[in-house]
């Protein structure tokens, strides 16, 4: 199995700040990879880095075999990120948005149109596709974002928060459609959130970052068992979560 | 960067507030024809020997303004309402975040949008010219030799490279500044100083390095008013204005100040109203072109380098 993303000692510094330090790990095809951490811990700037939108200071990076600072453009062509609260171009509707996405990928017509059906459909926004995005409720707005990504058939999607502040059905939706992402098209997922029993039920292995450094790895499992004193049976998700995170800033 | 373009261009022509520009632009079209229509006949009568009519159309200046004095004082204000928004609305939308995770290089992004922002003011500038030039030859019923048909291209050039250098600024406001109100007051405050205060600027930079200390001696006059003409040149509306001026009037052989003149030019000029070929004019304002086409440059290139090295994230 080929590691889809590559890091060895990846760093970045914003003047004297060290936003990631030191990150190496491995993530291979067809896995869905929690990335966690708190607010600031350094998973966006790895993103970026990793999309070659950010230099790193140190370290390199291998995003599908590729170097992100020297071949950012065909990394960006097989890689979809949904950043946090994405936008859109409110006066223009779901279906333009999508075919400007497609035209920037350089997609031929008769593709870009197949592809946007496509992708509306299987996000379920076939029939608001004509509607300006203005109009769209958050949790449309955040599947059309799904949408997008469709539209560069990738072999990469990286989510930031793709269900925060959704209400429980459209978390439920979101959820689904992303293993169904995994299962059917064989996406390796990348996946930042907060909302941890969201990564309970899809990740098979987490990452945890705090300030700037990778803290733990492995599947939810063994990350239980790795628990020092773990008397009282397997850990959940959480309370692996708050020893690594709490550790450094008692309060 | 084609691609982004074409996008941007759509969103122009179909915003408001190209239609309210464009509906000025038009009103204005009509007032200046008919000013100068109203009074090209006493112009004309002050003339020995009237050559070149048509292009007074568009420099006689009627009871309020020509085209000429209209472009350089509010030609800043299409550049500038064309381009204020241009990256910061991006950001704000957090729509710049996935432009740039699309597989484009990131220089398309601003030049796409420059080069849209170009295309709207040559068509606005190009309709606005050719609606005074048809209303003109209804009203009057002069038809403009080849000649002058030359001269009104070299004028568009020059008049699109100096909205394009507000289009330019704006976009480079537009990165630095997050807020859309910020960046396009910080472009009007520009504007209004460039084309208002920097004759006072002008001034007080003379008096301030070559002092008049004894009004009598010409020598310190003229040098303190020849310091204040060059410091003016700063601003792109008075190095405009004056550029535009002489390729318009074929009388004019020389851009500086009337009071600098040597009395024989200024005998020569009053009294022998030959007109200037269309090069000769040209040569006579070229370091004022090339000085303003140098500005425009510059201001893209600035914006350029600022948007490639500033960070892409939105928070």
């Amino acid at each position: 199995m080929a590691a889809v993303i590559k890091t060895e000692g990846l760093t970045r510094r914003y003047g004297r700040q060290t936003a990631v330090d030191a990150l190496s790990f491995e993530l291979g095809a067809g896995e869905v990879f929690g990335f966690l951490g708190p607010n600031g811990a350094g998973k966006t700037t790895t993103i970026l880095m990793l999309l070659g939108l950010t230099e790193p200071t140190s370290g390199r990076a291998e995003v599908l075999g590729l170097d992100p600072v020297r071949q950012p453009l065909q990394i960006k062509r097989q890689v979809g990120y949904l950043p946090e609260n994405v936008g859109f171009y409110d006066d223009l509707t779901a279906r333009e948005n999508l075919r400007y996405v497609a035209a920037l990928n350089e997609l031929p017509e008769a593709k870009s149109r197949a592809l946007t059906e496509e992708a509306l459909q299987t996000v379920g926004l076939a029939e608001a596709g004509d509607k300006l995005v203005g109009q769209y409720s958050r949790g449309m707005r955040q599947r059309l974002g799904i949408a997008e990504l469709l539209i560069k058939e990738p072999k990469l999607v990286i989510l930031d928060e793709p269900a925060l502040g959704l209400d429980p059905d459209g978390m439920n939706k979101m959820l689904d459609l992303i293993a169904a992402l995994n299962r059917e098209k064989g996406i390796t997922v990348l996946m930042c959130t907060h909302l941890l029993h969201h990564v309970e039920r899809l990740c098979g292995r987490v990452g945890i970052m705090s300030k700037g450094r990778l803290a733990a790895l492995g599947a939810i499992g063994e990350l239980a068992r790795q628990q020092p004193g773990g008397a009282s049976g397997p850990a959940s998700l959480e309370q692996i979560y708050l020893r690594y995170c709490q550790e450094e800033k008692p309060c | 960067m084609l691609k982004i373009c074409r996008k941007e261009l759509a969103d122009h022509f179909g915003s408001t507030r190209f239609l309210i520009l464009f509906g000025l632009i038009f009103m204005v079209a009509l007032v200046t024809t008919y000013m100068a229509a109203a009074n090209l006949r006493e112009t004309l009568e002050g003339m020995t020997k009237p050559s070149q009519v048509f292009l007074l159309l568009f420099t006689v200046p009627g009871k309020f303004f020509s085209l000429v004095q209209f472009i350089a004082f509010f030609g800043p204000l299409i550049g500038i309402i064309t381009g204020f928004d241009a990256i910061n609305r991006e950001r704000n939308n957090r729509t710049l975040t996935k432009l740039a995770s699309q597989p484009i290089y990131r220089d398309a992004i601003i030049n796409g949008k420059f080069l849209a922002g170009v295309l709207t003011i040559t068509v606005m500038l190009v309709s606005l010219v050719l609606l005074i030039a048809g209303m003109g030859l209804f009203t009057v019923g002069i038809v403009p030799g080849w000649e002058e048909v030359g001269r009104l291209l070299v004028y568009l050039l020059i008049s699109i490279a100096y909205v394009s250098f507000w289009l330019g600024l704006a976009i480079l406001f537009s990165i630095l500044f997050r807020s859309l109100a910020t960046s396009a007051l910080a472009a009007v405050a520009l504007w209004i100083f460039c084309s208002f205060f920097i004759g006072f600027a002008a001034d007080l930079a003379a008096d301030g390095v070559k002092p008049v200390k004894n009004p009598r001696d010409p020598e310190q006059v003229v040098a303190n008013r020849r310091l204040a003409d060059t410091v003016s040149l700063a601003s792109p509306v008075v190095l405009y204005s004056q550029s535009t001026s002489t390729i318009l009037d074929p009388f004019r052989r020389s851009r500086s100040n009337l009071v600098l003149l040597s009395p024989l030019e200024r005998f020569s000029l009053e009294r022998f109203q030959n007109p200037l070929p269309l090069d000769q004019s040209i040569l006579v304002v070229g370091p004022h072109l090339l000085l303003l086409a140098g500005l425009t440059l510059c201001c893209f290139a600035l914006s350029y380098l600022v948007f490639l090295r500033q960070e892409i994230r939105s928070s």
